[in-house]
């Protein structure tokens, strides 16, 4: 205790002057932007272009009535998509569609179901086997058998190019730091830039159709595996790696022998986050025509049907978390096989045998009779679909009817108390006066070195012409990333000192995060209109439970002898948890600050859909009309420049606490 | 479960999957396509994403399979991503196209990928709207001259101490921001960003009384649930929309029309001439949307239930 409240004096003195400064550097600019508001804000208006904006235009003019002529089109571009369709069209034929002159697929819903849940026991156990047979059933009971089929189809097909890809590629990541710097920019790059300003021209390049929706899905899936595997290789024991070299390994041998299984389990886990992203673009590929869940949910809200899109919705979440239950046992599994007896390998081994027995024949039934084939049930709805439908529905209308004036203050309380006044400061301050402000705090919070990083982002910043918007935006974002962190620090505190209470919260946040925004949209608006402040909302659904669960992780990762100590000399639960588990846990709060933000900030384009404005409204709206396309990409470059700057001023941020923390401890 | 247990569990298994078999019906496969249907061939319709036009998609493609035998792919995309479609080939027809003069220029004029066929009959009207309780209290809001009146009334969070006029869908070219600025309206302009925003918008403000103004148009199946009242700006004369910069007068009635590719229309299908001679009225789309919205009808069955009550309006596009 004593070397700990040491320490905590020691730190207190060396935040001191660091917390001072900020201050100090707010201040000033407040005391700035009395005399100076209004001046310089670089504001342009909506229907406004740039040079740079109509520069764009006639770019995507020229690729546009080149297409057909050109050798590069047809040579290079329909290769790579016939390749795609083929796959994703033999997909959906294996389960989805009519095929082969047949009225259903080749495998019916019973196929489906039992192979599914072999493939699940396979590579995992027995508990997330029967997790998969049920989550399974559920689609056709909420009455989406085809279209979950067909979402099914397209994520496996994306994430299968996404593996082949992009594990070589990381692994080659992980050996050369060469190729592992030049590729972290494009992935960042990748991840960050909105989906709506690629999704047009892909069309272009690759025609409407299976191979266009596919591509738009693993540009966004793809860096999770690449980074994660990158990292695994990595971090493989230098050790290992040495003890390999001194028995003569070659470089090969080393990387098959000792480094890939070494990372075995953590590149599994970056198959598991590609396919939680690839499952996240269902609903916006389905913007360009890709069939499935996504159809139903956009369609539902067109004639603002909240039941259905929920009920479409909740068979996306479901799909999510089998196939993320299965890929995390799949990893424990990469650990616990070599730890089998032999009794118990020969007892999976027969039940193995037995479900795929099962298989098997649950594919020859569907492959033959109509009552496998298709679902049974009614043909809308399914057996409980239109239940859970009406369900959401009245729930949604009485919450809508009776919380309004309640809502309404709370919108109120933080527009008017918070955000307009933030919002005020920012882009309404001249341009150099914020820029200058952004470098200082830079520098005060992340060190010097963050600060040419900064200073080139805030450039292209003003270069992209849309400043005032980009301004605006990011007072949005530093609003819903504050509530994110204080319902990060509340409720992960809860979760990291109870598993009661990580036991319930824990499916929620799952569900909250793979949710698609367009299902909650219409209610949220029905509560608070459209406002900035129902995307504020909409990006803390969204955003908040990657911090909840990391700030959850980092108590629980304070060691109990330190918490046991605390406890017997005396502190109250709320002086254990001020005093001892949040300052230790301070490394995951940062990562959680980062990674919140970094969330908040993938949601700007929905929030350009429920009154946001700004770079998201600009985004959307460089999708749906012709003349707005360069204005549009612009803005979503400022997303990917605002998402570069938070994200590497934190991170620096970040580590420097963590040395801090390290020298002393 | 132990080794004669597993053995146990797949025999039951297979007996059970025995007896199912003996009573379901078998999968056949579907026979030979008639003659007919290779006569039309496949039609591309892109399905643009508001409930109208899923009105003629679905009509449309109902008379064109089941009169003619075509076989009827629908895309459901956004305006500007079908016209693309155009060009690439990935689409046969636009069936509702509001205006895009824009888009006009480079696919008809200068690529010519596309050709303009014929007016579908039901006219937009695009403007400013406000929720029926407020038209009835306040008669003299739905004259632009009035509305600086009550302007301190539509202030809202977003709209910076100014009134807020809300517009919607992106999709729309508006020229709202110019407008509000040449007939020096003390409002400010704040953008719902989606259809769906502009809707729920219009709906909690009649449920709730609020003061609520924003851009609307018709012919929408939101209307037949709340009649909202168009507020009439100084009336659109010919041109006076030339300069966007200095737009004062309402927005041009549109007359919706329908456009086809190049392709499409030289190939003598017999839904080339189905799609030049469909033409409705707005009662007629809005009866078929709104069992769609509301009703909660598939495409087919509402396009089905239109059919049968109006034989003598479709029939006349198949005869020629």
């Amino acid at each position: 205790m004593t070397t700990l409240s040491a320490g905590a004096v020691r730190r207190r003195a060396a935040r001191l002057p660091r917390g001072a400064l900020v201050g100090a550097v707010v201040a000033v600019w407040v005391l700035l932007w009395i005399p100076l508001r209004g001046r310089d804000t670089l504001e342009l208006s909506t229907s406004e272009l740039t040079p740079l904006h109509e520069r764009v235009n006639d770019l995507r003019d020229a690729i546009n009535s080149s297409r057909g002529s050109s050798p590069v089109f047809t040579a290079f571009f329909d290769v790579i998509r016939q390749a795609v369709d083929a796959l994703t069209v033999f997909l959906q034929s294996l389960i989805s569609q009519p095929a082969y002159g047949r009225p259903v697929p080749l495998i019916g819903w019973l196929g489906v179901v039992a192979v599914a849940t072999l493939c699940a026991y396979a590579v995992g156990n027995l508990r997330v086997a029967v997790l998969t047979a049920a989550g399974f059933t559920s689609f056709g009971l909420l009455g989406y058998w085809q279209q979950s089929m067909d979402t099914l189809a397209l994520t496996l097909a994306a994430v299968l190019i996404c593996l082949l890809i992009g594990i070589p590629l990381g692994i080659w990541a992980g050996l050369s730091d060469r190729l592992h710097r030049v590729l972290t920019p494009v992935l960042d790059f990748m991840q960050t830039m909105p989906t709506f300003v690629y999704l047009a021209p892909l069309t272009l390049f690759f025609l409407i159709g299976p191979a266009s929706g596919v591509i738009a899905t693993l540009i966004y899936a793809m860096p999770p595996v690449i980074r994660i595997t990158a990292h695994g290789i990595r971090t493989v024991a230098l050790s290992s790696v040495e003890a390999g070299t001194s028995l003569g390994a070659t470089k090969w041998q080393l990387l098959r022998t000792v480094r890939v299984p070494l990372a075995k389990r953590t590149i599994v886990l970056g198959v598991n986050q590609t396919v939680m992203c690839a499952l996240s673009m269902v609903t916006i590929a389905a913007l360009i025509d890709a069939p499935g869940l996504g159809q139903v949910v956009l369609r539902a809200l067109q004639t603002l049907d909240v039941g259905t899109a929920f009920s479409a919705g909740l068979a996306i979440v479901i799909m999510a978390i089998v196939l993320d239950r299965v890929t995390t046992a799949a990893r424990d599994r990469v650990e616990t096989q070599y730890r089998l007896g032999p009794k118990a390998r020969g007892r999976r081994r027969v039940t193995l045998a037995g479900l795929g027995v099962g298989a098997a024949v649950s594919l020859y039934l569907s492959y033959t009779y109509v009552w496998a084939a298709f679902f049974p049930g009614p043909d809308s709805g399914g057996v409980v679909g239109g239940q859970v439908a009406s369900g959401v529905t009245q729930a949604s209308d009485w919450v809508q009817v009776h919380l309004g004036a309640v809502t309404d203050a709370i919108r109120n309380a933080i527009s008017y108390g918070l955000l307009n006044p933030l919002q005020s400061l920012i882009a309404e301050s001249p341009w150099y006066l914020v820029s200058t402000v952004v470098l200082a705090l830079a520098w005060i919070v992340a060190g010097a070195r963050i600060v040419p990083t900064v200073a080139v982002c805030l450039g292209l910043l003003v270069a992209t012409g849309l400043w005032q918007e980009a301004m605006v935006t990011l007072a949005a974002t530093l609003v819903a990333t504050v509530i994110v962190m204080a319902l990060g620090v509340v409720v992960g505190v809860w979760m990291g000192r109870s598993d009661r209470a990580d036991g319930l919260i824990r499916p929620t946040l799952d569900a909250a995060q793979v949710m698609p925004a367009f299902v909650y949209l219409v209610p949220f608006l029905g509560l608070f209109g459209a406002s900035r402040f129902t995307a504020i909302v909409a990006a803390v659904v969204f955003a908040a439970p990657v911090a909840i669960k990391l700030v959850a992780d980092g108590v629980r990762g304070v060691p109990a002898t330190v918490v046991e100590a605390a406890t017997a000399s005396g502190s109250s639960s709320w002086q254990v948890i001020t005093k001892v588990q949040l300052p230790l846990a301070r490394q995951s709060l940062t990562l959680a600050a980062n990674q919140g933000l970094i969330y908040v900030l993938s949601m700007v384009v929905v929030g350009g859909l429920v009154g946001a404005g700004a770079l998201g409204y600009l985004v959307v709206a460089g999708f749906s009309q012709s003349d707005l396309y360069g204005k549009g990409l612009a803005a979503g470059v400022a997303v990917v420049l605002l998402g570069v700057l938070l994200d590497r001023t934190t991170q620096a941020a970040a580590r420097r606490f963590g040395a801090d923390v390290g020298n002393r401890g | 479960m132990s080794r004669v247990g597993i053995g146990r569990f797949v025999a039951v298994l297979a007996v059970g999957a025995l007896a199912l078999t003996a009573c379901g019906s078998k999968i056949e496969n579907s026979g030979s396509t008639s003659p007919s249907k290779a006569a039309c061939g496949t039609v591309n319709i892109a399905v643009n994403p508001w409930v109208g036009y899923q009105a003629d998609a679905a009509v449309i493609a109902y008379i064109a399979t089941k009169e003619l035998g075509c076989t009827v792919t629908k895309k459901n995309l956004t305006e500007e991503v079908s016209w693309q479609g155009f060009g690439t080939g990935a689409v046969d027809v636009v069936l509702e196209n509001w205006g895009h003069p824009d888009l006009k220029k480079t696919y008809i004029d200068e690529q010519k990928v596309a050709v303009e066929y014929g007016l579908t009959g039901n006219k937009g009207i695009i403007g400013w709207y406000v929720p029926p309780w407020l038209a009835q209290e306040h008669p003299d809001i739905t004259d632009w001259n009035n509305l600086n009146k009550y302007a301190d009334k539509f202030k809202t969070s977003e709209s910076g101490g100014k009134g807020q006029l809300l517009l919607g869908d992106p999709s729309f070219v508006t020229n709202d921001e110019a407008l509000v600025k040449n007939l020096k309206l003390d409002f400010k302009v704040v953008y719902a960003g989606s259809e769906a925003a502009l809707i729920q918008a219009f709906r909690t403000a009649e449920q709730q009384k609020q003061w609520m103004i924003g851009y609307f148009y018709e012919p929408q199946w939101f209307l037949s649930e709340v009649k909202l009242v168009h507020v009439n700006l100084p009336a659109y004369t010919e041109g006076c929309d030339a300069d966007p910069a200095k737009v004062a007068c309402d927005y041009a009635p549109y007359d919706l029309d329908k456009i086809v590719s190049k392709k499409f229309a030289d190939s003598g299908s017999p839904a080339a001439a189905l799609i030049k001679n469909f033409q409705w009225t707005n009662e007629h789309q809005n009866a078929v949307a709104l069992d769609i919205a509301v009703n909660k009808l598939s495409d087919d069955d509402a396009a089905k239930k239109w059919v049968e009550a109006n034989p003598d309006v479709w029939q006349a596009w198949i005869k020629n």
